[in-house]
């Protein structure tokens, strides 16, 4: 292969063929996966939205910038992909409109992949609502975003121990320049397949009677729904004493 | 399914909940934050990491601080509006002299040539085409000027800090702090701040911030706000002075509507919807420079162009109507004269006239076409192109020249005033009205988000002009 000038190593890279992306913009029917961004507000989920859709949705330096789900597409290895970008959000505990946009997203229309945006020169902040969200699901992709402000600021991030610990794939990306993406695509495409499966990180740090009454719950859950990925979540959500929640497991919403 | 386990999971889940205590929440919180320190952590290394933050606190210290945060506001403001009103006179001038001078004439002039009736060359050019072309020569340059410097001061983070120091400001008018930043939305289109209300989670305070979103000067509005305060305002004081008067009436404008904000949320908040103030982070992201031609490039398409888009869609029947109502006679004269003539007195009482009331009426789809719009009525029904014929426009090739109009129409400093405060106090557009509708469900907040303003520049224009009559 030919490498021009101007290519960057992922295009030319074997495993990323740069000619299976098409940007699909908003033609989005008849799709193979449904993939959804999440992250904490201004984190550049709409630049990756935009760098991966080619849509030019706005995006802007303010929390809460998007507070409606776009919609969008791409096609890669003949695959189509619908790409949705949520709300960004702090957590998904409480019940303002733009959180359950994210979190009734991410549980009743289960999309395939579950892309979470982090500002990689915040992590640990950012990580509240990493785990919630691996708590609901198990197909999910971390994409370190802002790297290039994490490298101005000086902090160094292992991405591989990082994958590690929270047992799904991690993708450095600075979207803002389009550097990572080809690599974000793939791994996308990855999961989706099946042929990444990911050990989602269960929080750990809970307390022992709280853990309890959890496990008991979870398992009668299980019982009863014996396919569901987030029994432990739906039982943290249930001892909230969330209605939302409980009217979905009446209505066989969750399933 | 079935419904007597799911009863038995949910009857379990009650139990344990008793059993476990009020401070769940927390604790599960808490358990979160332990997992995220522990994985941080062992990933996450840094060497001097404070440096670039302490740049951005240093910044954050100047722009929020008591004494600076409100005057650096007004001084940015002001600059953009500045750098607007210096920089769109030239290519508006030569627009006009392109659209209005050169094309339409050679249209009327093939229309005459193909032998179409001049009812529909009437229709077609004189109206449809004329009210595209003004709003283009109008609005277009502005536009272009405006929403790129705002633009670019967004994705550098500022608009976060608006936020932070008005936040002090809402909560007292019984408001929530995050509608600094639907306001600040709703200063680029107020549809748009009505959506972006959904970060509000308390639906009584979302209420007052749709309610009130309307104060915020939007998109439509500042071309009108520019033009009329740069040939009425600026022309009373010496010349050497006039761009920085100009500027100030508008940056005041806007900071009136800004004011009727809080007042309205204050009135709201110890009426209609009472209830407590809730409490909320806010985050100060960190600033970014913007990537600067490619902002350039996506706010003009993104919204100079839409903006301008939807104008031309709604000036386009405007313009017909126009045309039609001030060509079709009842009795001696033109319904748009028995029209304006009928709303003249009323519209003396509030310091305007029947031309602009009547121009308020043609344009409730869309803001933008307000000016086009008075000025196409003062030029047909008035008769003051010098003998050029009903319902035809004549060249306008600068400032200077729609000044003329408005002063043969029998404009002066008082009407521009007023007609300032009556942009900034009137009903929302359709779009918001709709908008409005869509997020609040309900046909009584959506009258009252509608109707509120219009009565309230009533009552300020009606004062305004009495007052000033009396000296």
């Amino acid at each position: 292969m030919v490498r021009s000038k101007g290519q960057s190593a992922c295009d030319s890279c074997s495993k990323y063929s740069a000619k299976g992306l098409k940007k699909l913009g908003l033609k989005t029917d008849n799709m193979d996966f449904v993939v959804a961004l999440a992250g904490n507000p201004n984190t550049g989920k709409s630049t990756v939205f935009n760098s991966l859709t080619g849509l030019r949705q706005h995006t802007g330096n303010w929390p809460g910038k998007t507070v409606v789900r776009a919609e969008g597409a791409f096609e890669y290895n003949a695959k189509k992909y619908k790409l949705v970008d949520l709300p960004g959000t702090y957590s998904l505990l409480s019940t303002s409109q733009d959180e359950e946009v994210a979190r009734n997203f991410i549980l009743f229309a289960k999309p395939d992949v579950t892309v979470i945006v982090v500002d990689a020169s915040r992590l640990e902040r950012n990580l509240n609502l990493v785990l919630q969200i691996l708590e609901i699901t198990d197909r999910a992709v971390l994409c370190l975003n802002l790297m290039d402000e994490a490298k101005r600021n000086n902090i160094k991030i292992d991405h591989r121990m990082l994958s590690r610990d929270l047992g799904i794939p991690v993708v450095p990306t600075s979207a803002r320049f389009n550097e990572g993406i080809p690599d974000l695509i793939h791994t996308i495409n990855e999961v989706a397949e099946g042929r990444i499966v990911c050990k989602p990180h269960r929080i750990k740090n809970v307390p022992k009677n709280i853990n309890k009454a959890v496990k008991k719950l979870s398992l009668e859950i299980q019982k009863q729904f014996p396919n569901l990925p987030n029994s432990r979540w739906i039982a943290f959500r249930l001892l909230e004493g969330d209605t939302h929640i409980i009217d979905a497991l009446k209505t066989g919403e969750l399933v | 399914m079935n419904n007597k386990s799911i009863e038995n999971i949910l009857a379990l889940s009650n139990d344990l909940r008793w059993k476990i205590g009020d401070d769940f929440h927390d604790n599960l919180a808490e358990g979160i934050y332990a997992d995220a320190a522990e994985i941080a952590g062992s990933s996450v290394s840094s060497d001097n990491q404070k440096k670039r933050f302490r740049l951005d606190s240093k910044i954050d210290k100047i722009v929020t601080s008591r004494t600076w945060g409100f005057p650096i506001m007004f001084l940015i403001l002001g600059v953009i509006l500045w750098i607007t009103i210096e920089g769109a006179n030239y290519p508006s001038s030569m627009l006009a002299q392109l659209l209005l001078d050169t094309i339409h004439p050679v249209l009327k002039s093939m229309a005459a040539g193909i032998g179409m009736p001049w009812w529909l060359s009437g229709f077609l050019f004189d109206g449809v085409y004329l009210a595209l072309a003004w709003v283009i020569a109008v609005m277009l340059p502005p536009m272009a000027i405006f929403f790129p410097m705002f633009t670019l001061l967004e994705d550098f983070g500022y608009l976060p800090r608006v936020a932070f120091n008005m936040d002090y400001l809402f909560k007292k008018s019984g408001a929530h702090g995050k509608q600094a930043l639907t306001m600040s939305m709703g200063f680029g289109c107020n549809a748009a701040g009505v959506v972006a209300t959904r970060i509000i989670d308390s639906p009584r305070e979302r209420l007052i911030a749709i309610i009130t979103n309307n104060f915020s000067l939007c998109n439509g509005r500042w071309p009108t706000q520019i033009l009329i305060a740069t040939i009425f305002i600026g022309a009373v004081v010496p010349e050497s002075f006039s761009g920085l008067a100009s500027l100030s009436a508008v940056i005041g404008i806007a900071v009136l509507g800004i004011f009727f904000m809080f007042l309205v949320s204050w009135a709201l908040s110890r009426t209609v919807l009472k209830g407590e103030v809730s409490t909320f982070n806010l985050e100060l992201p960190p600033y970014r420079p913007p990537r600067f031609w490619k902002t350039i490039y996506t706010s003009l398409i993104d919204r100079t162009l839409i903006v301008l888009w939807r104008a031309m869609l709604f000036a386009a029947p405007a313009g017909a109507v126009i045309w039609l109502i001030s060509n079709i006679n009842i009795g001696e004269e033109s319904i748009a004269y028995w029209m304006i003539d009928f709303m003249d007195g009323f519209g003396f009482l509030m310091g305007l006239n029947g031309v602009i009331l009547l121009a308020y009426i043609v344009a409730i789809p869309a803001n933008e076409i307000i000016i086009p719009t008075i000025l196409m009525l003062t030029v047909m029904v008035g008769g003051i192109a010098g003998g050029v014929g009903t319902g035809v426009m004549f060249e306008l090739d600068s400032v200077n020249d729609t000044a003329e109009i408005l002063r043969a129409g029998g404009w002066t400093l008082l009407t521009a005033i007023n007609l300032m405060l009556f942009s900034l106090l009137h009903n929302p557009c359709s779009t918001t009205i709709y908008t409005i509708y869509k997020e609040t469900n309900s046909v009584k907040w959506t009258t009252l988000a509608s109707i509120l303003p219009v009565i309230m520049g009533f009552i300020v224009t009606f004062l305004v002009a009495q007052i000033w009559r009396m000296f």
